[in-house]
């Protein structure tokens, strides 16, 4: 029996290729409309994937590779905030988890927490997040409130070597810290409605997070009750030590970009080091660009590298549904719970993913059926948590 | 003639004492369902918009959460924008804070829900500031009192300025040549005061409607200088008609000197109501409503919060309490250094319950549930139009106290009448912006000055 994973797809503008936007199937004017992304998720929800990611940054040209990203005027720029574009997609889809990004430097932690605790109720359990450390230089300028911070990897490429991303990692551990607090601030039976003692809350079941942290505290409860899936699914992508550290202490899920299935192995050892009490889910990022022959696939690959080479951290599969099931295949055997696709163009290769990719894998044998579960939690074979005050009560 | 129009505002019951969650009709207040409902409701009652306070911490009452009233809420904007993919015309308007978030920011979540929901969004900006609520963000209670407005005000120009920053056709999206923006499509933004020092490029294209509506609802001199200069919307308390009347001669005379047109400001203040098939059954029905609104223990807790110290001991339905308030302390809700106001706060209650022969409880229920319209669905309507016509407002912002079916009464039978009498909308215009519903004039086109964008790259045509 092959081994089965979920599959995932990562939702951003015109595709992940900066060219994209210039094919004929793009639709390069509606990137930023409702209708344009009621489309993507609805395509994705149908086609059964887990969950989908929506990328997002603070700044025009977002946590691009190019250097000169601010300024340029041939990529596709114009964005929507990633947690209420979420919440928009919320009620026009079934099944699908909503990874929207959020950028832990800025965004104050309180509004992020009862965010996504809003998507939560608001999907009715399906509520993610892909923290993302540190600000850029633009960002910073944007925002005008801290002049300090990262300026990009340090000359040897480890984020160690710097002590602006270690301090942007510590942040982002903050945050992702005090998302789960806030969460499970109100117990799952707070909410009493007891007529006799005219009281609607007991006060005794919600409680003050008192975060005192490095770069911020949080004193008080979450304004919103506990939502369905308990706190939400954090995730996060990483590609080094520290970040697979932070992963490996805050995450639930972590996207990791290895470079062919042989990778894997090393990448899993890396992320097991440290103590958890629930599994950390590990899904592979593929770059994926799918047409009906290999030929017709590399023609549409070459025009697009011809406009604008893309440089990126992930495989990249260019060909046949068959190419990509072989891929997933491969990355299975090697013990990934899943495959996120960043589909090269959308909606062409979302579009191709729904028709024929999930199909053929589920042929195969290399698919998790959707089991049912209630929440995306659940799907991912996570236990919903109770809340750590709850715990706490029992134990004492 | 053409009668002025009616606009009206559906306001969703709050974190108070005006919600009656004891009323077997009343469902959840955080399922997204009954938002759902109360949103479909309004938009079939044809509101201009859906209005949703904000949450920035679990009120307090002496030092513990409070447990009468409904409590826990969405976060604004997050709802808002899950309502504009179930609703199609409504307005979506929220209340946010502008000492507790940046414009950057904050710009760009409007202008999300702005785009998403094509053209529908708004905002009632709104300044508290105190070391109580900012407890729950990165910089505390930082903000003097005096500051609010200060900020607020330059929140909102910096907020103006990233909306505006994009040209309406900043997108040319031009395959063969690779252009995606045109050359002059987005002006950076540069705003450095004593407390802003932003340089920005925006990264949300241009809504519909040009930018949100901004509504406005502090009543100080510093709030109404707010508002003439920014809102477009005030959501205003004064609801008795000769006091409405002034603030709205007042308000509206200050708009020529900011060279506004008097109908670039409408003025929707916060309504209640209770109908009955007849103007006794209304009477009683608001009553049940008011001693549900205002229980034994609610009306000691409210007197808790001015005197500032246990009044457990005294009788709900005797005289107000002997005892002076307790103004030695700090409290949660911000009366620290009004030590006077306190008391002259007191000395007015105390008036006010001697001379009408109160007691605690009726006080509280004068304070807090006084309905604004009680009557026949024919009284309510003919009273809402008088307002309008005669300028003592532009239109309410409709509170009901039952989540979520408090608008249904006043949808199913009040709206027909003012429909019948010409004053309100019988539908919505295909593809109107909120701009539009409230008759607001148009948006200036954006002006995009200096160009921030560089050239296109010539390896990329």
């Amino acid at each position: 029996m092959p081994d089965r994973i979920h599959l995932a797809v990562a939702l951003d503008g015109a595709g992940w290729h900066p060219a994209a936007w210039r094919e004929t199937t793009a639709r390069p004017t509606e990137l930023t409309s409702p209708a344009y992304w009621r489309a993507l998720a609805r395509t994705a929800d149908g086609a059964g994937l887990l969950l989908a990611t929506i990328e997002d940054a603070l700044s025009l040209g977002g946590r691009s590779f190019e250097p000169d990203a601010e300024t340029r005027r041939d990529r596709a720029r114009g964005r929507l905030d990633a947690v209420l574009l979420a919440s928009f997609l919320a009620p026009v889809t079934r099944r699908l988890g909503l990874v929207p990004t959020a950028t832990t430097a800025h965004p104050e932690p309180f509004h992020l927490a009862t965010g996504l605790q809003t998507l939560d109720h608001a999907s009715r359990g399906r509520a993610g997040v892909r923290l993302v450390a540190g600000s850029t230089p633009q960002e910073r300028a944007n925002f005008g409130r801290r002049a300090d911070g990262p300026t990009g990897l340090p000359a040897s490429g480890r984020v160690e070597d710097d002590p602006a991303l270690l301090a942007a990692f510590r942040e982002a551990g903050e945050v992702a810290e005090v998302i789960r607090r806030l969460a499970d601030s109100w117990e799952d039976d707070a909410i009493v409605r007891d007529l006799a003692l005219g009281k609607f809350l007991d006060r005794e079941r919600v409680h003050n997070v008192d975060f005192e942290g490095e770069f911020f505290s949080i004193t008080g409860a979450s304004i919103v009750p506990r939502s369905p899936q308990g706190q939400p699914l954090i995730t996060a992508l990483a590609h080094q030590s520290v970040p697979y550290r932070f992963a490996a202490e805050h995450a639930d899920l972590v996207f990791v970009t290895p470079t062919d299935a042989g990778a894997v192995e090393g990448i899993l050892d890396e992320l097991a080091s440290g103590e958890r009490e629930e599994p950390l889910r590990v899904f592979a990022d593929l770059l994926v660009l799918v047409e009906e022959t290999r030929t017709g696939a590399a023609a549409v690959w070459n025009r697009l590298q011809d406009r604008a080479p893309l440089t990126t951290d992930a495989r990249v599969v260019v060909g046949t549904a068959d190419d990509v099931v072989e891929e997933i295949r491969a990355l299975a055997a090697q013990g990934v719970d899943g495959v996120r696709l960043r589909p090269a163009r959308l909606p062409a290769d979302l579009d191709a993913i729904a028709d024929r990719v999930v199909p053929r894998a589920a042929a195969a044998g290399i698919l998790l059926p959707d089991d049912g579960a209630p929440t995306l939690r659940e799907r991912v074979g996570l236990p919903r948590l109770a809340s750590r005050y709850a715990r706490q009560e029992v134990g004492a | 003639m053409t009668r002025r129009q009616i606009h009206l505002a559906a306001h969703f019951p709050g974190v108070n004492n005006t919600t009656v969650w004891t009323d077997p009709s009343a469902g959840s207040q955080i399922d997204f369902s009954s938002f759902e409902y109360f949103a479909r409701t309004a938009e079939r009652g044809f509101f201009d918009y859906l209005f949703l306070a904000e949450g920035l911490r679990l009120r307090e009452h002496r030092g513990q959460l409070h447990d009468l009233d409904v409590a826990g809420r969405p976060n604004t904007l997050a709802i808002l924008t899950a309502l504009a993919a179930v609703t199609e015309h409504i307005g979506l308007v929220g209340t946010l804070n502008t000492t507790f978030n940046e414009p950057y920011e904050l710009a760009r979540q409007l202008g999300t829900l702005d785009l998403l929901s094509n053209g529908r969004a708004g905002w009632n900006a709104v300044t508290s500031a105190d070391a109580f609520h900012g407890a729950n963000f990165r910089r505390g209670g930082y903000l003097d009192h005096a500051d609010r407005y200060v900020r607020a005000s330059e929140f909102a120009a910096l907020s103006k300025a990233l909306w505006s920053s994009w040209r309406d056709d900043a997108i040319v999206a031009d395959a063969e040549t690779g252009a995606f923006l045109r050359d002059d499509a987005i002006a950076r933004v540069r705003h450095e005061s004593r407390l802003f020092d932003v340089d920005a490029v925006f990264d949300v294209p241009r809504s519909p409607q040009g930018r949100p509506v901004i509504v406005q609802a502090g009543d100080s001199p510093d709030g109404r200088d707010f508002a003439t200069d920014h809102a477009d919307v005030i959501f205003s308390l004064h609801t008795e008609f000769a006091d409405a009347q002034q603030f709205y001669r007042d308000v509206k005379g200050r708009l020529a000197a900011r060279g506004r047109d008097e109908d670039s400001l409408k003025i929707l203040p916060a309504a209640t109501f209770v109908l009955g098939d007849t103007a006794e059954e209304a009477r009683e029905r608001s009553r049940e409503i008011a001693l549900a609104q205002v229980r034994p223990q609610t009306a000691i807790t409210y007197l808790e919060q001015i005197w500032n110290r246990d009044l457990s001991g005294y009788d709900p339905e005797g005289p107000l309490p002997d005892v002076e308030p307790d103004t030695g302390v700090e409290t949660a809700q911000g009366f620290a250094g009004r030590h006077a106001a306190i008391r002259a706060r007191v000395g007015q209650l105390r008036e006010q319950a001697a001379a009408e022969n109160l007691s605690i409880r009726e006080l509280v229920i004068r304070l807090t549930a006084k309905h604004t319209f009680v009557g026949t669905p024919e009284h309510v309507a003919s009273e809402i139009d008088r307002y309008v016509q005669e300028r003592a407002t532009d239109g309410f912002t409709v509170v009901g106290h039952v989540t979520p079916h408090g608008l249904d009464a006043f949808t199913d039978r009040v709206v027909p009448l003012l429909q019948e009498r010409g004053s309100y909308r019988r539908s919505y215009d295909e593809g109107a912006t909120l701009h539009d519903l409230l008759g607001l004039p148009p948006v200036d086109a954006s002006p995009a000055a200096d160009a921030a964008l560089a050239p296109i790259p010539a390896a990329s045509r």
